[in-house]
């Protein structure tokens, strides 16, 4: 159930090339931080793997499958298989803590019963069993994060993708979200991090990969944040 | 494919329909300002589609006073038996374009002819001195359709028609000298049908697009959701689900809103309407055809609602 990229590019329109020839493997529960500059690719190799993008070159395998061969309702079961945490939160702005994280349950067709015990039991897990019937825009920016964070664990992924997750909060909530996505990996799910910020690569100490002008110019095994 | 990745699904698609419904509802609530503003043009375009019913019921009833106005009258000699003469009504009875016949025998047109100048000394006393009835009998009738009185004067001139002894009983029949006025009034009444109509029709048209611009827009504003909920895996249906039975709300509350706000408008239109056009009060109108027009004009509100929804949050799934 590894994640591979094999020999991935994107090029745009304009023959800017977002992503070039990029070739890594991630292995079951690993926690990957993916590190560089802006513009060096790093969204644009998680939008691959959500098949939100297609690689002009090269593929991206999941469950053993090419996921840029898969349409419709197959490329819905792989998304409910990944939890996805954004660095802008992407709640839903009309519905409250609860509904939010429902909604994902209800989109992968869980029932009544475990919509109702799971959800208030995920938002203890990020410490917010007191916000349930808040709004979005009633919680702060930490509280935020975690509400998406319990969002994207609900389902039990098999994958974590928090793209800069760390990047609107303060040092006390960055260190709050980095703890919790350690705990996510140590309960056996793969993470994938990028980030700006060199104090969350130090403090995670795992795997790096760092990234420039749409290559891979460093994949540390222990890594610390060089540039 | 459907193998290979495991489904975690657990509900129905019961649950799924409630859950659809609900989160329609709770989008149409917690929209407010946005969902006002569609219902006010959905009443504005709904208001213009039930005016079309009101307008269509007024020209048409226009039209057909129009029409009973047009006839044609046959008169005969006075000599011609009264037998000859109903036996030939009953052979026009049976022309297919003819709506109804009228007999008037020859006493009848005489008492007319009295009642009419009951004040004209002159010309009664012309009459009495006659001594005998001058008028002859006659024959109203009224087609279908205003073009086809030709068709039935001519067959009276073909026939010659002639009594059961060989005499020439009509004496005139008076298309002839009305044709160029009867043609003139049946062209103003189709071209009138046909404008009335594309005029109508482009009416709720143009409200129908901008109705549906409204609504796009109001979806626009939600196109991060969208994409956040196919992000967490949701079907393109689960998405559509919800916008669509709002547009159906949107679509529901407007058009009982627009039919309670023409209960005033036509009862205060009401006899201006019944003075103006012949005989027509809208308000009794609206009454009397309440169901009908209450079905046309909420069908209409969450067709429109609903359809536009489907088109506009279409337009902003990917996959």
């Amino acid at each position: 159930m590894s994640i591979i990229f094999d020999n991935v590019s994107k090029k745009y329109n304009d023959n800017y090339v977002a992503l070039d020839k990029v070739s890594f493997e991630i292995k079951p529960d690993e926690f990957v931080s993916i590190v560089g500059p802006s513009g060096a690719g790093k969204t644009t190799l998680l939008k691959m793997l959500l098949a939100e993008e297609r690689p002009t070159e090269g593929k991206v395998t999941l469950y053993d499958t090419d996921i840029h061969t898969l349409t419709g309702e197959d490329i819905n079961f792989v998304r409910r298989k990944i939890g996805v945490v954004f660095q802008d939160f992407r709640l839903l702005p009309q519905k409250n803590v609860y509904e939010n994280i429902a909604f994902a349950m209800e989109a992968a067709g869980r029932s009544e019963e475990e919509i109702e015990s799971d959800v208030p039991h995920v938002l203890e897990l990020v410490d917010l069993g007191s916000k349930i019937w808040n709004f979005p825009h009633e919680l702060s920016g930490g509280e935020k994060q975690r509400v998406a964070i319990a969002r994207a664990i609900v389902n039990q992924p098999d994958i974590i993708i928090a793209d800069e997750p760390t990047g609107n909060l303060d040092p006390a909530n960055t260190y709050d979200i980095v703890q919790i996505l350690k705990k996510i990996n140590d309960l056996g799910t793969t993470v994938m991090l990028t980030t700006h910020n060199k104090g969350v690569i130090d403090s995670v100490g795992r795997r790096v990969i760092t990234m420039q002008e749409g290559k891979v110019i460093r994949d540390d095994p222990n890594g610390k944040y060089i540039l | 494919m459907e193998n290979t990745f495991y489904n975690m699904e657990t509900s129905n698609f019961k649950t799924k329909l409630r859950r659809v419904i609900r989160a329609g509802f709770f989008n149409f609530w917690r929209s407010g300002y946005v969902s006002l503003a569609s219902i006010l043009v959905m009443v504005v375009t709904l208001s213009v589609i039930g005016s079309v019913i009101f307008i269509g019921a007024i020209l048409n009833m226009t039209m057909e006073e129009l029409r009973n106005k047009v006839d044609i009258n046959v008169y005969f000699v006075t000599t011609a038996p009264e037998a000859d003469i109903l036996s030939l009504k009953t052979k026009i009875e049976t022309l297919p374009e003819v709506k109804s016949i009228e007999y008037t025998s020859r006493e009848a047109a005489l008492a007319n002819f009295r009642l009419k100048h009951e004040n004209d000394q002159i010309t009664l006393q012309a009459l009495e001195e006659l001594g005998e009835n001058p008028l002859g009998a006659s024959l109203n009738i009224k087609a279908k359709q205003p073009s086809e009185y030709e068709g039935i004067a001519n067959f009276l001139s073909e026939e010659n028609i002639l009594g059961a002894d060989g005499e020439k009983i009509i004496d005139k029949v008076n298309f002839f000298e009305n044709r160029v006025a009867i043609e003139k009034l049946s062209r103003i009444i189709d071209s009138a049908e046909r404008l009335g109509l594309a005029i109508s029709l482009s009416l709720v048209l143009v409200s129908i697009v901008i109705t549906f611009n409204t609504i796009r827009l109001a979806i626009y504003i939600s196109r991060e959701e969208i994409s956040v909920m196919q992000l967490v895996g949701a079907s393109k249906n689960y998405v559509k689900g919800p916008f669509v039975v709002t547009g159906v709300i949107v679509g529901l509350i407007s058009g009982f809103l627009t039919m309670f706000l023409f209960f005033p408008v036509s009862y205060y239109l009401g006899n201006t309407t019944q003075n103006f056009f012949i005989g027509l009060n809208i308000f009794d109108y609206y009454l009397s055809n309440f169901f009908e027009i209450i079905f046309i004009v909420v069908g209409s509100g969450v067709a429109i609602g609903a359809i536009s929804s489907f088109l506009a949050v279409r337009k902003y799934l990917k996959l």
